[in-house]
């Protein structure tokens, strides 16, 4: 098969370059097959994070062409076979280096989010029954595999680099998933408006187009949380009266 | 010498897979200063890719179903080389780990009356995986994880452990280095766990990522721990075949819980056709009464295609050595025409996107084309079922990287569930070894300056070869001569050629500097590789038979007199040294349950 041009940042936060190397194209090849192979014959110092390589684990974020993508599941096929393909670091994070970036400030974030509280048990053996309708909106949210892709192409924090102010949509999408457990009795309005900076959010949907699990970050995580923030915030006695419901 | 980042903690756990996370929450729980230390970042290994379920005879789905059926089919499962004890604990300890998860926040998939859904699964008797579609581990991982979180528990994120320190016979830490910066950090501990995982990348065909190089069944020889069961390496009978890309990708067990059948190149389902004889009362004699059966009928009895995985993946490559395989070198795996296509996408939704995106097929339309992949290692650190410690005091072990549990063969989905039951034992025998070790063990800072200067002196050469090169001569090796099918001649080269390699290793070079080097850390996971892989080779030797994941072509038939032994290996002063050992017998209660006289109803 035909040979493919890969330009790929090499450096690290205080310089780099993009780098050309030509890269054997296989059938079904992905990106991160590319990378692979410019390590094991061209550059092994090549720095890359990766796992499953089956879209499972979220490690090998990157930006291809500009775009932020799983490179193990982005097809070289999918590109035009006569131009080069750019890959980069995610721009929202500091560069370690090559293509790994320092993602440590999501891990704090999700430090920060008041946790997962269970209502008390149903039944005196400490279990609960929870019916197959109550659990699907949870787990579309608990599907993230916390790529950081969303939060890479965010403008809040991509290009005003609000990371003090504003938790990003991956951890939006953390709290949605707390917050419709059929189970959870936490309070996190105030965290969310506060620390979490929902209100810097102006819904422009650019996570949802690049989340690979599909999840609808907007639609059905963002604004059902901005709107009960609005009502919980500005209604003490609703959120007296729901506290004391669900005790 | 440059200066050394240290940490001190009573209880160090090395890994943050499911077992490591558990360790970790249990022996907080019971007071003890604990940290957790990883090579990738937290939440994504390896635990994060299970997609089938975890095994709990939670019995929502059939009634009949109970622990002591649980202990019987993991037993038989492993060819009777498990620990009674360990496997015992698995069965009645599991129901009461998964419920805990649902506790720290878990959705699993529901029954109609608001239980935990659980499928069916080869080797178990009754539906017994709890689940979340196909993203199990995920579910399982993010609530270990959360709990760590909120535990506020430290967390050492790409910080790869390469030497494990002792006082005399007692462990005393663990040097490791950052990723990030190709730093060294020393933690001194009163005990340690190892929770590392698997060992899969000594192989070429492999479900397994970049971090299973077996480094924690190298640092318990380094350490002089006893390894048993190093000969069952597991080979998944459905991995990806093309294109070369997801070559050994896993495609989910699940998918046959869920119905799907395995058919070869003329469209017979072959799997009828080698039901072992002393199985052959529980599995369905004809395609009719296996679709019942899918179809919920309690009176039928279950497809053959959930046979053990040590007897499909066998059969799999006999169909296609026979010539009746898929273009590829597969066979063929269908669901298509057993589900309809929005049951496929909803309890499949990981397969469908995976086959999708990456081989442009469309499983709800066509069938995958699947053969076998090296999964998972039954063998590992000899523990004791209580605590989980090893043979050097101090040093635990919990998860893959720990032998005894599965014998000779895994059950799908009873890694998930050992890592709860055995990483929660683990948990609280450091911890309480801790206590009990009084004042800390000192470390040896000579010790550690060699070691610092050995792991960079691939940098100093001017010459020498690419790791990644000798990394993939060390793959294509395992898989020829120590892979499914093994014989004398062929292992013997290996340990042979595995020397050879070793020595080429000490005399590769490294390019660049020690920040984030992937060329270098695979340089210092070559020690690891070649030693697990010795450790393979050496075990495989000694067991002249064939039993479960192990098949010697020299030795095609079970040895009764190798039946109740079990091979146990570890380092001697520079050598690997095999012996025998009698696996304890279970008292006579069990053995009942065993025979299936008790409470098989
Ligand atoms: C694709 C796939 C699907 C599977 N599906 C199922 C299933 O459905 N059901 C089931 O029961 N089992 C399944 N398994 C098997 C199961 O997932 C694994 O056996 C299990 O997750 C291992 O867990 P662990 O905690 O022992 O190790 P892991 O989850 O692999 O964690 C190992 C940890 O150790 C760390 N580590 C390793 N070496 C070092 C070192 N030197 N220094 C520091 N840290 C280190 C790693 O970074 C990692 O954090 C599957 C496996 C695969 C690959
Ligand atoms: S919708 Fe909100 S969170 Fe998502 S990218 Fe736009 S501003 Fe960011
Ligand atoms: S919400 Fe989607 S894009 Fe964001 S981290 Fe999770 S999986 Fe990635
Ligand atoms: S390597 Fe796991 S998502 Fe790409």
């Amino acid at each position: 098969m035909a040979e493919r041009v890969f330009r790929v940042f090499r450096g690290t936060r205080e310089r780099g370059e993009l780098v050309d190397y030509r890269v054997e194209a296989s059938e079904g090849m992905v990106v991160l097959d590319a990378l692979h192979s410019i390590q094991a014959r061209q550059a092994p110092d090549l720095a890359v994070r990766w796992n499953c390589k089956a879209g499972k684990c979220g490690s090998c974020s990157a930006e291809v062409n500009g775009s932020p993508r799983l490179t193990c599941m982005t097809r070289v096929d999918d590109f035009p076979a006569n131009e080069p393909i750019t890959v980069t670091p995610m721009q929202a994070f500091p560069v370690i280096k090559d293509l790994v970036t320092d993602v440590s400030w999501n891990y704090e974030v999700a430090r920060r989010i008041p946790p997962f509280r269970a209502r008390s048990p149903d039944f005196p053996d400490g279990s609960w029954r929870i019916y197959p309708y109550e659990v699907e909106r949870a787990q579309e949210f608990r599907k993230c595999i916390e790529c950081f892709l969303c939060q890479d192409v965010c403008h809040v924090l991509r290009t005003h680099g609000k990371h003090a102010e504003f938790m990003g949509p991956a951890f939006l999408v953390r709290a949605a998933a707390y917050e419709t457990h059929p189970l959870d009795v936490e309070e996190r309005s105030s965290y969310l408006k506060d620390e979490g900076g929902i209100g810097y959010c102006n819904i422009t949907k650019c996570c949802t187009e690049v989340c690979p699990e599909s999840i609808q970050i907007t639609d059905n995580a963002i604004i059902p949380l901005k709107e009960r923030v609005v009502t919980r915030h500005y209604d003490p006695l609703l959120k007296l009266v729901r506290r004391i419901a669900r005790h | 010498m440059e200066e050394i980042e240290r940490h001190q903690h009573d209880v160090l756990v090395i890994g943050a897979g499911g077992a490591g996370l558990r360790a970790a929450i249990e022996a907080k729980r019971v007071g003890a200063k604990v940290a957790v230390l990883c090579k990738s970042l937290l939440g994504k290994a390896h635990t994060v890719m299970a997609e089938g379920g975890a095994a709990a005879a939670l019995a929502t789905v059939a009634p009949e179903d109970s622990w002591e059926i649980h202990f019987r089919d993991t037993i038989r499962g492993g060819k009777g080389m498990s620990d009674w004890r360990m496997a015992l604990a698995l069965a009645q300890e599991a129901p009461a780990r998964i419920r805990e998860l649902e506790a720290w926040g878990a959705l699993f998939d529901r029954t109609a009356d608001g239980r935990i859904l659980v499928r069916p699964f080869g080797g178990h008797t009754h539906a017994r995986l709890a689940h979340v579609g196909d993203r199990t581990g995920l579910e399982m991982i993010r609530t270990l994880q959360d709990r760590v979180v909120a535990l506020d528990i430290p967390a050492y994120m790409e910080c790869t452990v390469i030497r494990l320190l002792k006082d005399g016979p007692r462990i005393a830490g663990a040097l490791a280095y950052r990723r990030a910066t190709g730093h060294f950090v020393l933690f001194r501990a009163k005990a340690i766990i190892l929770a590392t995982g698997g060992a899969g990348k000594a192989w070429l065909v492999t479900s397994n990522s970049w971090e299973y190089t077996g480094d924690g069944h190298a640092l318990a020889t380094q350490a002089g721990a006893d390894l048993i069961g190093m000969e069952f390496m597991q080979f998944h009978p459905t991995g990806m075949v093309w294109p070369p890309s997801v070559h050994g990708t896993l495609v989910t067990e699940g998918v046959r819980g869920e119905g799907g059948v395995l058919r070869n190149s003329k469209g017979d389902r072959f799997m009828f056709r080698y039901i072992p004889e002393a199985w052959r009362a529980e599995y369905a004699a004809t395609e009719e009464e296996a679709d019942r059966w899918v179809a919920g009928h309690r009176s039928a009895r279950r497809p053959p295609e959930l046979l053990t995985r040590d007897v499909t993946a066998r059969a799999i490559v006999q169909e296609v050595a026979e010539g009746r395989g898929s273009p590829h070198g597969g066979v063929y795996l269908d669901i298509a025409t057993k589900r309809d296509p929005e049951y496929i996408r909803r309890k499949l939704p990981s397969m469908y996107h995976q086959f999708k995106e990456l081989a442009g097929v469309d499983i709800t339309k066509e069938p995958m084309e699947v053969g076998p992949t090296v999964h998972y290692i039954m063998g590992g650190v000899k523990v004791d079922p209580e605590t989980q410690e090893s043979t050097v005091p101090g040093l635990f072990a919990a998860g893959e990287v720990a032998g005894g549990l599965h014998g000779a063969n895994r059950l799908g989905g009873n890694s998930l569930s050992d890592l709860l039951v055995f990483g929660r034992r683990a948990g609280s025998g450091a911890a309480a070894y801790a206590t009990r070790a009084g004042a800390w063990a000192s470390v040896n800072e000579h010790e550690i300056e060699e070691a610092v200067r050995a792991a960079l002196a691939p940098f100093e050469r001017g010459d020498g070869e690419n790791p990644f090169a000798i990394h993939n001569e060390l793959r294509h090796l395992m898989q020829h001569k120590v892979g499914s099918a093994r014989a004398r001649a062929g292992l013997e080269e290996a340990v042979e050629e595995i020397r050879t390699l070793r020595g080429r290793a000490a005399c590769a070079r490294v390019t660049g500097g020690r920040e984030y080097n992937p060329g270098w850390h695979t340089w210092l996971d070559l020690h690891s590789l070649l030693t697990v892989s010795e450790l393979v080779a050496r075990a495989a030797l000694e067991r002249s038979e064939s039993r479960g994941a192990h098949t010697r072509d020299d030795y095609p038939r079970e040895d009764p007199e190798l039946a109740r032994l079990h091979i146990v290996v570890r380092r001697d002063a520079d050598r690997i040294t095999t012996r025998r050992e009698p696996i304890p017998e279970p008292p006579p209660e069990l053995k009942q349950i065993l025979e299936g006289k008790k409470a098989s109803g």
